[in-house]
């Protein structure tokens, strides 16, 4: 098998055994009610995530989008409730402005060659600032189109429902799969995360590439905070806090490689779904501690980067020798 | 020693000179700003708060420092506090003692900073990835200790920490001074601060001079451990009590962003801990000057924001080529004549 497989086999490997060992437990958790909550709960995480992984891909980094969730939350609150405007219009704008500001920090990042962690930190501030002030309170969405978005769901046999968020986070999976994998963004995307300067000598245009990365997490970010507007029926500027740690471990469980160049958009989803399935475990068992969750995700943050670590030794060994 | 002190002013002067600036504009807005008053032998005043609200900030400054001179970053001092926070509090309720206590959540920090510094170090894992694992692990370790409940503690001693004063100062101003002081000396009057400075620019290259890079860079994570544990105390003394949820939160950005106002580069390399410790002042004032000024407080982090985007364009390679032709184009005859009067 070719080695590049490893990280995702083991990702799916460690998915199917802790279910495994969930359902030898508590047998109910194989039923589809399970499954269809497991992606409406992570919906907003899954589809940040997808963001997330292009630009860890590409060799960087963004720490803004649990802010930038906040805010268009915050946005679409504050929309809906001081104007008439149709929820759909309210997505279109929300959607406009964080796609802006994504590609404005790739922007940064290419033209003025500062490190992505900076410059995503201040975008992180910023976001975060911007929701605070439009408002500081947590404020509900009434307006009827919500319920109507809320009402849509497709029946699995078993009593489980996909809903409409959670089926949308399916569909932007196999849209960032079909990106990455068929599109010469993805592999321009790839090819920079190899590195800037062999890409540049291979023709990729690295500034429109950059822009194009953040611009579609920012997107994606936006997407989500919709998601998550949704999801809580609500806006609140201190929602979503750490969510971009969320979303970056759920990417390196996932089995992409946090240097760049090397990963699977589709691993990121085992990724979601293992960290909602330690979530699910710990509801079921009722005794654990949430905070089991943060340990556990930790533990699997650092076993898959020995795992890579090996990795990458192993692939350097037999470079050496062949 | 005339000409190190001149090199000294030259290197501090942005940064004073923004605290400066800084300071007077919230005195336009707040008249009594810099009145000061002595009550029961201890200094109270604005600007006192500000040396004490910034003490936690300042000691991650110290270590902050040197790690990102090493070309590294420590995403997890803020969880290390958390944990630092729930052990001193565990210990002090179990009846350690005081001196007891300091020791061991001490080692802890230092504990934290040695896993850190392994990974990094001997593993040869990217520095924001390896200690991304203890900051979304450490959190979870605190709550642990604390069994999800914030610990609550009486003891004299511990609470001096936070909230005593000595010499008329704050405890937690007094401490991060002395730190700071003992670090900078350590470092710049041995070889340790040229030897981390060379490693930041190129590890390989000063590992082939001779440089134990491994031993130095674990040393340097442990140090940041070390700070990230007596901030952790500070924390937990000055609230009388551990918060696993909220100690330390979010204190890594401020603490990163202290080293890039006080103008350290993020690439590693050359650093000052008076630059970052000024940095850290200046990020507290501007909190302090936002609340005193009756500003909504929302407004704080659009203009941290503000800051960082400012020095990001100040310290880019682009603007700096820019400035550097554009000194050479307009005085290349004037530093000519500079340089042949010296």
């Amino acid at each position: 098998m070719n080695p590049r497989y490893f990280p995702l086999a083991a990702t799916i490997a460690i998915f199917i055994v802790a279910y495994a060992v969930c359902i030898g437990q508590y047998p109910n958790m194989l039923s589809t009610r399970v499954i269809g909550n497991l992606l409406t709960d992570n919906a907003f995480l899954g589809i940040a995530a997808v963001g997330m992984t292009f630009v860890i891909l590409s060799g960087g980094i963004d720490l803004s989008i649990g802010a930038v969730i906040a805010f268009t939350g915050v946005f679409l609150a504050v929309l809906l409730e001081k104007t008439s405007i149709h929820p759909l219009v309210a997505f279109a704008l929300a959607l406009a402005i964080t796609t802006a500001f994504g590609a404005l920090m790739g922007a940064i990042i290419h033209h003025l060659e500062m490190p992505p962690f900076i410059v995503t930190l201040a975008g992180m501030f910023l976001a975060r600032g911007m929701a605070f002030v439009l408002s500081i309170d947590s404020i509900p969405i009434k307006h009827p189109f919500y319920a109507t978005l809320k009402g849509i769901y497709y029946k699995l046999p078993g009593g489980g429902r996909i809903t409409f968020i959670g089926g949308l986070m399916l569909v932007v999976f196999a849209a960032g799969i079909l990106i990455a994998h068929r599109t010469r963004f993805g592999a321009n995307v790839y090819a920079l995360g190899g590195g800037a300067p062999t890409a540049r000598l291979m023709g990729v245009p690295i500034g429109r590439t950059t822009i194009l990365i953040y611009a579609l997490s920012g997107f994606l970010a936006g997407l989500s905070g919709i998601v998550f507007s949704l999801y809580t029926s609500a806006g609140y500027s201190l929602a979503t806090v750490g969510v971009e740690l969320d979303a970056i471990a759920a990417v390196v469980i996932g089995g992409t490689l946090l240097t760049g160049g090397s990963g699977f958009v589709a691993g990121t989803l085992v990724g979601i779904l293992i960290q909602g399935l330690i979530q699910t475990y710990i509801t079921f068992d009722g005794s654990l501690s949430s905070w089991w969750t943060k340990i556990l995700i930790g533990l699997l943050l650092f076993a898959f980067i020995l795992l890579q670590k090996g990795l990458i030794h192993l692939t350097d060994r037999r470079r050496r020798h062949a | 020693m005339t000409s190190t002190l001149k090199a000294y002013a030259i290197r501090l002067f942005p940064q004073v000179a923004a605290l400066v600036v800084i300071l007077l504009m919230v005195s336009f807005a707040f008249p009594d700003f810099f009145r000061l008053e002595m009550q029961n032998g201890r200094l109270y005043g604005s600007l006192i708060d500000i040396l004490n609200r910034g003490a936690p900030v300042a000691l991650l400054a110290i270590g902050m420092t040197v790690v990102i001179a090493t070309k590294g970053i420590d995403l997890s001092v803020g969880a290390v506090m958390a944990i630092c926070g729930a052990v001193a509090a565990a210990c002090i309720t179990s009846g350690y003692g005081l001196v007891g206590t300091l020791l061991v959540t001490l080692g802890t920090g230092i504990l934290c900073g040695l896993w850190n510094g392994v990974l990094v170090a001997v593993l040869d894992i990217q520095p924001i990835i390896a200690t991304l694992v203890l900051m979304v692990a450490g959190r979870g370790i605190a709550q642990l200790i604390t069994e999800g409940a914030i610990l609550t503690f009486n003891d004299p001693g511990l609470i001096f920490i936070g909230s005593g004063s000595l010499l008329g100062l704050p405890m937690p101003v007094v401490i991060w001074l002395v730190f700071g002081l003992v670090v900078s000396l350590v470092v710049r009057r041995t070889a340790l601060g040229m030897l981390i400075e060379a490693l930041g620019v190129n590890r390989r290259a000063s590992m082939l001079s001779g440089v134990s890079t491994g031993v130095l860079l674990i040393a340097a994570y442990v140090l940041c451990g070390l700070c990230a544990a007596i901030a952790g105390i500070i924390a937990a003394a000055d609230i009388r009590g551990a918060d696993a949820n909220n100690a330390g939160l979010w204190l890594e950005l401020d603490a990163i962003l202290a080293v890039v106002v006080g103008g350290n580069s993020l690439l590693g390399g050359r650093f000052s801990i008076a630059a970052s410790l000024l940095g850290a002042l200046i990020i507290q004032s501007v909190n302090t000057g936002i609340l005193l000024s009756g500003f909504p407080p929302e407004f704080n982090l659009i203009i941290k924001a503000a800051i960082i985007v400012l020095i990001l364009v100040i310290q880019s390679p682009r603007a700096q080529s820019a400035f550097v032709f554009l000194s050479r184009s307009q005085g290349a005859a004037p530093a000519k004549t500079e340089e042949e009067a010296k």
